[in-house]
């Protein structure tokens, strides 16, 4: 069993007729998600051009499709609603996909969140058993990689051949970069989980393990926003617990502390390789670098802090950004000549 | 107690008495940022100046000294009778106010730009000097600052400075009150050396700050008698305008103490400076904070690129960067660094850029006379490998690329994207392709060296 979403997730996406809505949801149909629907106020009963059913409210859409998952593409001021409607109405995986989203909104709806979550499950149930899981916001989505069909591009550039019959991708991420483990092109036999701040980096990180034939469980974009949902840690963990997943790539940068708490967490309780990669070796201090968390301050997230405190708890660091797939298969123990 | 027979005040064992006190210079970081926030928020944060947030606080309810902003120092005499009419003269019998340029860039006072004055001519003299010269600072850098605006504030006396402050915890997701009993210039020292002196209080999510906290904050920091009730005014406002307004940080420091007098025998508490910096994501719904936009205070080249929606900060080095992604971006700088190279930028085109945008984006680096060599390393996920290529033709149309060009698309579309470039390959005589992130970086950095 990958991670939060498989073959079987239904999803649904909110802000479907937005041009951002429109284009990704195309190109997760063109994956092969089972994308069921969407939502716009005011548009409902009709349907988009691939002919999915657009609702008004999304528990109407959950009712009428069985979702349990959305991606969220309205625009930044009503996201921090989206996601609460989201929650509302039953949906399990909230993945927010927009940028550019207030703060304060999402302390509040963080907040909101996790008082939903108490309740659910009360105090003392570990923390992976969640009702509900959020993504983002600001984020690429969340991918787990089906065997490909040989057909499609996995894009949603060209005609309606889905690249994969039993793969789930929620977000933006180019579909055809993934590998899953059945695929020829996995020569290693492996499967790592990816977990990243950044969405383009991720790709990069996808990539370089596709190339050197490792494939992927499931890679989760987390975001780069100071308040969000999923941190590195939650996913090591639910990387840790999955047992198709055989090591861990995770990805971060410059600012706060999330990869060193992520560090100490792999320190304490992961027993799978782990490689990483921190972003922002060369960001000068007090400027923050296009992602709202991304700033270094008072000598405070660092790269060379993260590093040492991944080095420390036995993860290997991968110097560049070039060599991340590299540094995963060190990890992994694999020859690399042989790759 | 007379005046005259009350103990030296404080502001005469230590300058500056107020109006502000004078920063020690170093990065404009403020206490929150440095030292209690562990670790900080920070979010794209839109700044305003100090005359600005005063009049926030104010509106708010928070009581500050006399204090008006001028543009000509003919107007600096007679704002400082206006300021200093209603003030009580301190333990020297003098009455004092506080000329302060009003610039965002901090070292203010090592540059001669925060002045204590004692007279009027003393005040129009200071602000002659400030608004006929510009304000070189280390944060200026050596061109300095043109300063056209002036604050003058009475310079009331200080019994005792306290620091206030709230910002988001990114830890614990909570905003948090911030206080210490030891304000004022010294104040990261003091946090560094004194932690225990430093009171952390978080804020409800959806309540906000409660008057139970404030209280307590208040007792904590050894406010007394009708100290107190002044205090938790002040910091429930505070907290009214932090979360109001959107606030990355709201500081309050100093907030003082004023010497027992007739009229307050417990002394009054007054904010003396603030800080505000908002979040940008939320400016849409803050009109009033839009007009506070001071674009003279921007880089250029920052302001020309936030306008097309890039992420643009200039760097030192001679090796122009265009990215998609802030990740990625960062990655493609250590890249460079790590063949030998100097990024001269970092260059985020976002997802949604359109060829406009990404034309502007080149535009926007190849101003920049230092660069002589430029790579693109796109991995579109959003972003359309097809609208990069179309950029790139564009501006190889329009300006054409004399120095080298090294392009590295991959992701969404990007078969679209290369035949588009191998199209117009005449107009692209330095085009180099890279088949990856090494690559691209090794082929860069060898073409400037």
């Amino acid at each position: 069993m990958p991670v939060l979403v498989n073959a079987s997730t239904k999803v649904i996406c909110q802000g479907i007729t937005g041009a951002f809505g429109a284009v990704h949801t195309r190109g997760c149909l063109h994956y092969g998600t089972k994308l069921v629907g969407g939502v716009t106020p005011g548009k409902g009963g009709t349907s988009d051009d691939n002919g999915l059913p657009i609702f008004d409210t999304v528990k109407q859409a959950a009712d009428a499709t069985g979702a349990t998952a959305t991606m969220i593409f309205v625009p930044p001021a009503f996201a921090g609603d989206a996601i609460l409607e989201a929650a509302d109405a039953g949906l399990r995986l909230i993945c927010c996909i927009t940028e550019g989203v207030p703060v304060h909104d999402m302390v509040r709806v963080r907040a909101a969140l996790d008082a939903m979550n108490l309740a659910a499950r009360g105090a003392d149930v570990h923390p992976t058993q969640n009702l509900f899981t959020l993504i983002g916001p600001n984020c690429p989505g969340i991918i787990t990689p089906g065997p490909h069909t040989g057909k499609g591009t996995g894009g949603g550039t060209g005609p309606k051949d889905p690249f994969t019959n039993a793969g789930c991708k929620i977000g933006i991420m180019p579909g055809y970069i993934h590998t899953h483990i059945s695929d020829p092109a996995c020569t290693t036999g492996k499967a790592v989980g990816i977990v990243s701040r950044s969405g383009t980096l991720t790709y990069e990180a996808v990539w370089q393990c596709s190339q050197l034939g490792i494939a992927q469980s499931t890679c989760i974009g987390i975001g780069g926003d100071p308040v969000r949902g999923l941190s590195h840690l939650d996913c090591l963990r639910l990387f840790e617990n999955d047992p198709d997943t055989h090591g861990i790539l995770m990805i971060g940068e410059i600012g706060g502390s999330d990869e060193e708490d992520a560090a100490r967490y792999v320190r304490d309780h992961v027993t799978k390789p782990v490689a990483g990669f921190i972003a922002g070796q060369t960001a000068p201090p007090g400027k923050r670098m296009g992602h709202a968390g991304a700033i270094i301050s008072g000598g405070e997230g660092t790269a060379s802090a993260k590093i040492a405190a991944m080095e420390a708890a036995g993860i290997t660091v991968s110097k560049s950004p070039a060599d991340m797939g590299k540094a995963m298969a060190r990890a992994l123990g694999l020859e690399l000549a042989a790759v | 107690m007379p005046v005259a027979e009350r103990p030296v005040p404080v502001a005469e064992r230590r300058m500056p008495v107020a109006g502000g006190p004078v920063r020690p210079s170093g990065p404009p970081l403020s206490y929150a940022d440095r030292v209690l926030v562990h670790p900080r928020t920070e979010t794209p944060a839109m700044k305003i100046h100090e005359y600005q947030a005063r009049d926030i606080l104010s509106q708010a309810g928070v009581p500050v000294p006399a204090a008006v902003t001028i543009d000509s120092f003919e107007q600096a005499a007679g704002a400082f009778k206006d300021v200093t009419r209603d003030l009580a003269p301190n333990g020297a019998g003098q009455k004092l106010a506080v000329v302060k340029a009003q610039v965002h860039a901090g070292g203010r006072g090592k540059a001669g730009f925060v002045k204590l004055v004692k007279t009027p001519e003393e005040a129009s003299e200071a602000a002659r000097f400030m608004l006929s010269n510009r304000m070189v600072s280390v944060q200026t850098g050596p061109q300095g600052l043109e300063v056209t605006r002036l604050l003058v504030a009475a310079g009331v006396d200080i019994e005792k400075e306290y620091y206030l402050a709230i910002t988001t915890d990114r830890k614990t997701r909570r905003h948090v009150l911030i206080a210490s009993s030891e304000g004022g210039v010294e104040i990261e020292k003091v946090a560094e050396e004194n932690p225990q002196a430093i009171v952390r209080e978080p804020l409800h999510p959806l309540l906000g700050l409660q008057p139970f906290q404030a209280r307590k904050v208040a007792f904590e920091l050894g406010f007394t008698g009708k100290q107190v009730n002044q205090a938790v005014k002040i910091m429930l406002a505070l907290a009214r305008v932090f979360l109001e307004k959107d606030c990355t940080i709201a500081e309050i420091n100093p907030l003082i103490v004023t010497p027992a007098s007739d009229d307050h025998p417990d002394g009054q508490v007054l904010a003396i400076d603030a800080k505000f910096n908002f979040d940008d994501n939320a400016l849409f719904r803050h009109k009033d904070l839009q007009g506070m936009f001071d674009p003279t205070e921007e880089n250029p080249s920052e302001l020309r690129a936030q306008r097309m929606g890039l992420s643009y900060i200039a760097l030192d080095g001679n090796i122009g960067c265009l990215v998609n992604g802030a990740g990625l971006a960062m990655a493609t700088m250590d890249t460079i660094a790590l063949e030998g190279g100097t990024p001269a930028n970092f260059l985020d085109v976002g997802g949604s850029a359109s060829e406009e945008a990404v034309t502007e984006a080149f535009r926007i680096i190849l101003d920049d006379k230092a660069v002589k060599g430029v790579l693109v390393n796109i991995f579109g996920g959003i972003m359309d490998c097809a609208v990069i290529a179309q950029g790139i033709v564009n501006a190889a149309s329009e300006i054409g690329f004399t120095v080298p060009l090294v392009v590295r698309l991959e992701g969404t579309n990007v078969q679209a994207g290369r035949k588009i470039l191998e199209n117009a390959s005449a107009k692209l005589p330095t085009l180099q392709a890279a088949k990856d992130l090494g690559d691209a970086a090794r082929k860069v950095a060898a073409a400037v060296a």
